[in-house]
């Protein structure tokens, strides 16, 4: 919702009350780039930036307690301990999850994917075989292709994906011949990285579920931006694994967060072997330790669990109703901006209702690297290419797009300065 | 200059616009197909070599003006050229590339090629610069096996 202030400038209903605090709360947002230039940092699908109190979060345990965790029989020890699983709690609250024990720390999404597509292949009541079948989505990330590639190719399994709407939208219209009962895992994400779509998560779990198969919802660009509350959902919408990446959600990179119903935890077995694994190890076999430590081997990252916790905290404080009523209105504000641009054009929904923040579009007569450089002379940080998202470009038969996504420190004067970036990009490549 | 005008010389926008030698052409010896995985710019490339001489360089190139530019000026630079003068351009255009922006580029060899000489301070877009110089090496290299 916009109303119109004197100036004719739309005053932006939605967004964070206390913007200008909530951005100092950020360091990087006050550096300038070369030649002075103010950032305009509108990457934010990429990576997000970093609240101090989780860079503090992070120095503060190596400055004070740093020391391995659930081996060190010591003070420092049992600090190092309890701040791990202080963080697992932390990610849980941020999830809704059932049970804390349903968190597994892994490095990233992408590692989470692939610890599941992983264990699936191997002896246990979950195998997958020849027969069965695996289906995604065009707009997966590779993140969310490339694992279920290798699954299919190592078991004789089939994979299948819903195509998309020329909307940018899961045609689901033929559900009912996808999803059927040779489904093992029915794989997707909740919001497109590149399309910006958000997927109906219930509807499909439902149907999933029906034939009972696994869902594996990939929530990389949705546990920014949407309230998530696992508990709250029916248990037959509820998926069965939920993944995100630490690093998208102000928190650091090496950590990545895998959510898992226990019973599907229970049935697959270990993916990598070694220490904190294991419940005892002879030389003939060993036994395996209880959720969550099964998936945990080795040394876990334990300063970026810290700061992980630090950031989820920091979000829930600030809301994550505010946190997505912030993304929708400066979304539905740059979807506006953008219309204003000649020759350009925005792939996926148009309507911000439908949406999350990252925006892909081309402009015609200028290549996605070329306005990339451009307006990153100008400071405003994009992303071009594919995305990791090279199915949903061909889709649309583009190679490469240009890609902006805002999040809670996004001001619509930012989003002012990108279209007059692009403005500037057209006038440098003589388009007018 | 500011060092966005260095990248974006006139020249690079102009082999951008009206590229040279654009178009796959028979004959041919080998055929290759070069990708950026960071960013998807791709280029399909022939060669075709004959008495020792890079006879034909032809092309289908997908991508930014600085990889499309740079098609077109190896192609200019290339065509016509004995294959060891060829590679030793190739061998001058790449210690530029490399040269984080302190290399003075050689008129007399790299002719339009000099104009690239703003992209080497511009480390993200090297790679769109020596696409098509790689798939060169990699084509005329295969071309000559061919014949061998
Ligand atoms: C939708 C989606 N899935 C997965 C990933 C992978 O995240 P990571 O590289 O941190 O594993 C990303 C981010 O790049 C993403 O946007």
């Amino acid at each position: 919702m916009t109303t119109l202030s004197s100036t004719g400038h739309p005053a932006l209903a939605g967004l964070l009350p206390e913007l200008e605090v909530v951005r100092k709360d950020f360091p990087i947002l006050e550096r300038t780039l070369a030649n002075g230039q103010a950032l305009v940092y509108l990457d934010s699908a990429n990576t997000s930036q970093k609240p101090q109190v989780v860079i503090d979060a992070m120095v503060d345990h190596l400055e004070h307690h740093n020391a391995n965790i659930a081996r060190a029989m010591h003070q420092l020890g049992a600090e190092s301990t309890e701040a791990f699983e202080g963080a697992r709690d932390k990610v849980a609250a941020f999830l809704g999850a059932p049970s804390r024990d349903e968190v597994i720390f892994t490095k990233n999404a992408t590692e989470a994917l692939n610890l599941v597509a992983s264990t699936l292949a191997w002896k246990g009541p979950r195998q997958v075989g020849e027969g069965d079948e695996i289906v995604i989505t065009e707009m997966e990330h590779h993140s969310n292709i490339v694992p279920w590639q290798l699954l299919t190719e190592r078991t004789g399994a089939t994979l299948r994906w819903f195509g998309l709407t020329e909307g940018g939208q899961l045609d689901l219209s033929d559900v009912d011949t996808l999803i059927t009962e040779r489904t093992k895992v029915v794989s997707f994400t909740w919001v497109s990285n590149m399309l910006g779509t958000i997927n109906p998560v219930a509807a499909i779990t439902r149907r999933a579920h029906e034939v009972g198969a696994i869902v594996v919802v990939d929530a990389s660009q949705a546990a920014p931006q949407l309230p998530i509350d696992l508990a709250a959902m029916a248990p037959e919408e509820r998926p069965d694994v939920v993944v995100f990446t630490g690093h998208k959600v102000v928190g650091p990179t090496g950590i990545g967060v895998l959510w898992g119903r226990a019973g599907l935890l229970a049935e697959l077995p270990p993916f990598l072997g070694g220490g904190e694994m294991i419940e005892t190890v002879r030389m003939e076999r060993s036994t395996y330790a209880p959720i969550p430590h099964k998936f945990e081997a080795g040394t876990p990252p334990i300063v970026e669990a810290v700061g992980l916790g630090a950031a989820v905290d920091y979000l829930r404080h600030l809301g994550l109703d505010a946190v997505r009523d912030h993304e929708h209105a400066i979304t539905a504000y740059a979807l506006d901006g953008l219309a204003t641009v000649p020759g350009l054009r925005v792939l996926g929904p148009l309507d911000a209702t439908e949406r999350g923040g990252a925006i892909s579009f081309e402009v015609d007569g200028v290549h996605p690297h070329d306005i990339a450089q451009v307006l990153d002379s100008r400071g405003v940080a994009v992303r071009a290419g594919h995305h990791c998202a090279k199915p949903a470009h061909a889709r649309f038969g583009v190679q490469s797009t240009t890609r902006m996504s805002s999040y809670l420190y996004t001001t619509p004067a930012e989003i002012d300065a990108l279209v007059e970036a692009l403005e500037y990009t057209r006038s440098y490549f003589k388009l007018d | 200059m500011s060092e966005l005008d260095a990248l974006y010389q006139e020249i690079i926008l102009d082999h951008y616009k009206n590229p040279h030698h654009a178009g796959l052409r028979d004959p041919f010896e080998a055929e290759v197909h070069h990708v950026n995985p960071t960013c998807g710019d791709e280029v399909t490339l022939r060669v075709h070599v004959a008495d020792g001489h890079v006879e034909d360089v032809s092309y289908d190139a997908v991508g930014c003006s600085i990889s499309q530019a740079s098609a077109s000026v190896m192609a200019d630079l290339v065509i016509g050229k004995p294959v060891d003068e060829a590679m030793a351009i190739h061998e001058n255009f790449l210690t530029l590339m490399q040269g984080k922006g302190q290399v003075e580029p050689d008129e007399d060899v790299l002719e339009d090629g000099i104009a690239f000489a703003g992209v080497a301070k511009f480390p993200a877009r090297v790679k769109c610069a020596l696409l098509s110089w790689i798939a060169w090496k990699d084509a005329t290299a295969q071309s000559l096996e061919a014949q061998s």
